[in-house]
């Protein structure tokens, strides 16, 4: 499961803290780097790293919304809906992705390909509407910017819309 | 408004600032560990920051000298710093900033920290959101180690420190404190009863403060300039120095904006949010996070301090200010804000778990137009069942939209139950929360 590059990082990760449970999440989101999602075979391995028993790594994975339990598509649109996004257009958002990709939160296009989640507050909301795609942020979201989005990730697998290091707003934009 | 001199962003406001160690030094960056480290007893570092009167940028606004004092001076075993970088809070973004433009400030602020408490390791619990955000503290971690600023005997003065990052995997609750410390120790992230406080019994249940990281930033600052300095920013004596107020909503500009506290929300809104947007009029402000209870125009010129926002009914809590126009409905920004606390209920306490769900429902039906009029002295009465009942602040936070806007704004909800539809949203949208399983 973990290849031989994650068990360096792995044993590395060990020694920062005085107790190996603390590795749990640090393990977890490892698992989930190298194969998009936590199979139940990674939390075996990982609980017998650890000196855990296999539910006990269940049990804490389930707790964390990032973590996915299942495969999912190759990229994980994970749309804000909270309050302060949903007041400037990510019910908007959501019907362009629709528009696009044929998906409703929950769903995975056919190619397995993209992924569709709705999530709770990203620390976005002053760029909104946003989406963050896999470990990238994607702000001030238009029709236009999306569908880019979309035809560059399939095509070169990355998007240079990303966005950050974050400051906003860009004084460039002010007066 | 009077001009004022920013503190935490102005180094990200010159050009071409990086956030590089060699850029934070050419700011004048890494001096306060120069001069304090070694030379100032890590008694009077607390007693400095006791003076400035600073308090926690996290949400409560414990007073944060205050906070280091509980640590036992003599305590043989370890003790800890934990630096919150959770951020969380619906409506808040100004850690993220601070962490992607200026991680050093807060490297300074934590190194500065764990010498007065006597701390020798140090973890950053940053939400595993910020992916970007955690590389960029790695970075700077890196560079802080080389040149002798971590590690073993920093500068000569015989203090060692460790610092690491730590990610979070998505849960709203683990910015609380003690749920910080579970999460950190490998469990899920549920809070503590308190006592004992983690200065006491924290992390690995050794003393252990827990500070945000805009608290955090400050610090080199205050030891640089003075805690009598400090104490004559912003609304002294109770809320000196300045905050890093998050704008969003109906604006024209939202953003990020540091001012010293004291200024009005009216001077908020017009100098530096813009104004509302699309020629729209004002209908209601959160002026603290998701968690603070909704004020309305009529509060405009409360002034943004701790005492100002409470005194109002509200709270200043992460110094996120949402602004809602008049075409916002109330009984729908509640349900939204509700989804999310429903969400993220980590369903230790049967009140806050249960409860979310009660309210949630009745929201939902009430915004469908299916709501009577019992509903309304229910959704109270569920409210007051669960305010204070629980371990942590999360109950008080998830009934504060629902009291709050029931409060200010009671005739929308009767308009709905009477009018049988949500007289602001023709379309309903069909938005399930799909990101996970419930924690529950
Ligand atoms: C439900 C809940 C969520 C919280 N989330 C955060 C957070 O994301 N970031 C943060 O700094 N403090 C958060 N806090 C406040 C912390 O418990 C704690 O008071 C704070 O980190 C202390 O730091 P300070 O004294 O520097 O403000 C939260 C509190 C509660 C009750």
């Amino acid at each position: 499961m973990f290849s031989s590059e994650a068990k360096k990082r792995i044993s590395l990760v060990l020694k920062r803290y005085p107790i190996k449970s603390s590795a749990l999440l640090p393990l977890l989101n490892l698992a989930q780097e190298e194969e998009g999602f936590v199979s139940e075979d990674s939390m075996r391995e990982i609980a017998k790293l650890l000196d855990l028993t296999p539910p006990k790594v269940y049990e804490v994975a389930t707790f964390y919304t990032m973590l996915n339990l299942k495969p999912i598509g190759r990229f994980h649109l994970q749309v804000c809906k909270s309050l302060m996004c949903a007041l400037v257009g990510s019910e908007t958002l959501l019907k362009w992705i629709d528009q696009e990709l044929g998906i409703k939160p929950g769903e995975t296009t056919q190619d397995n390909m993209f992924t569709l989640n709705t999530v709770e507050c990203l620390a976005s909301c002053g760029t909104a509407p946003m989406m963050k795609v896999n470990n990238d942020y994607f702000e001030h979201l238009t029709h236009e910017k999306v569908c880019q989005l979309f035809e560059d990730l399939r095509t070169t697998g990355k998007c240079s819309l990303a966005t950050g290091p974050f400051r906003w707003p860009d004084p460039g934009m002010l007066r | 408004m009077a001009a004022f001199e920013k503190i935490l962003l102005k180094n990200m406001d010159m050009p071409d600032y990086s956030g590089s160690l060699k850029d934070y030094e050419r700011a004048g960056g890494y001096r306060a560990i120069q001069n304090a480290l070694g030379k100032t007893k890590p008694g009077d570092l607390i007693d400095i920051v006791k003076r400035s009167g600073l308090r926690g940028r996290g949400g409560a606004g414990f007073p944060t000298g205050v906070k280091w004092g509980f640590i036992p001076q003599d305590h043989p075993g370890p003790k800890y710093l934990c630096c919150n970088a959770d951020e969380s809070e619906p409506g808040t973004f100004k850690d993220r900033q601070l962490i992607e433009r200026d991680p050093h400030q807060i490297l300074e602020g934590i190194i500065l920290a764990c010498y007065a408490i006597g701390a020798r390791t140090s973890y950053i619990y940053i939400r595993g959101e910020f992916a970007l955000g955690a590389e960029i503290l790695e970075k700077a971690l890196d560079e802080a180690y080389k040149v002798g600023y971590l590690g073993t005997n920093i500068l000569g003065a015989g203090f060692d420190l460790d610092v690491y990052v730590h990610r979070g995997a998505g849960a709203y609750i683990c910015g609380e404190e003690t749920a910080l410390l579970e999460s950190l120790e490998g469990k899920r992230g549920k809070p503590r009863t308190k006592p004992p406080f983690p200065a006491i019994a924290g992390l690995y249940g050794k003393p252990t403060v827990i500070n945000n990281v805009e608290t955090l930033a400050n610090i080199p600052h205050i030891v640089n300039r003075g805690p009598e300095w400090f104490m004559s920013i912003g609304s002294p004596p109770k809320s000196p120095g300045t905050r890093v107020f998050s704008l969003s909503g109906h604006i024209a500009r939202p953003g990020n904006y540091e001012v010293p506290m004291g200024i009005t929300i009216r001077e908020m809104l017009e100098d530096f949010g813009g104004g509302m947007s699309d020629g729209k009029q004002l209908k209601a402000i959160i002026p603290g996070g998701a968690s603070a209870s909704f004020l309305t125009s009529e509060h405009l010129d409360v002034k943004l301090d701790f005492e100002g926002i409470a005194s109002a009914g509200s709270m200043l809590g992460s110094g996120a200010i949402t602004f809602m126009n008049e075409g916002t409905c109330m009984v729908w920004a509640a349900e939204r804000l509700l989804e999310f606390f429903h969400h993220e209920s980590c369903g230790k306490c049967t009140p806050c778990r249960e409860g979310s769900m009660w309210l949630l429902q009745i929201l939902h039906r009430m915004e469908a137009g299916h709501g009577k009029h019992e509903d309304l002295d229910l959704l109270l009465k569920l409210c007051g069942n669960i305010a204070g009942q629980t371990v942590c602040a999360f109950g008080d936070a998830e009934i504060a939209p629902i009291v709050s806007t029931l409060q200010h704004f009671r005739h929308e909800y009767e308009a709905h139950i009477r009018d049988g539809c949500c007289p602001y949203r023709t379309e309903q949208a069909e938005l399930v929360s799909t990101g996970s399983s419930q924690r529950h």
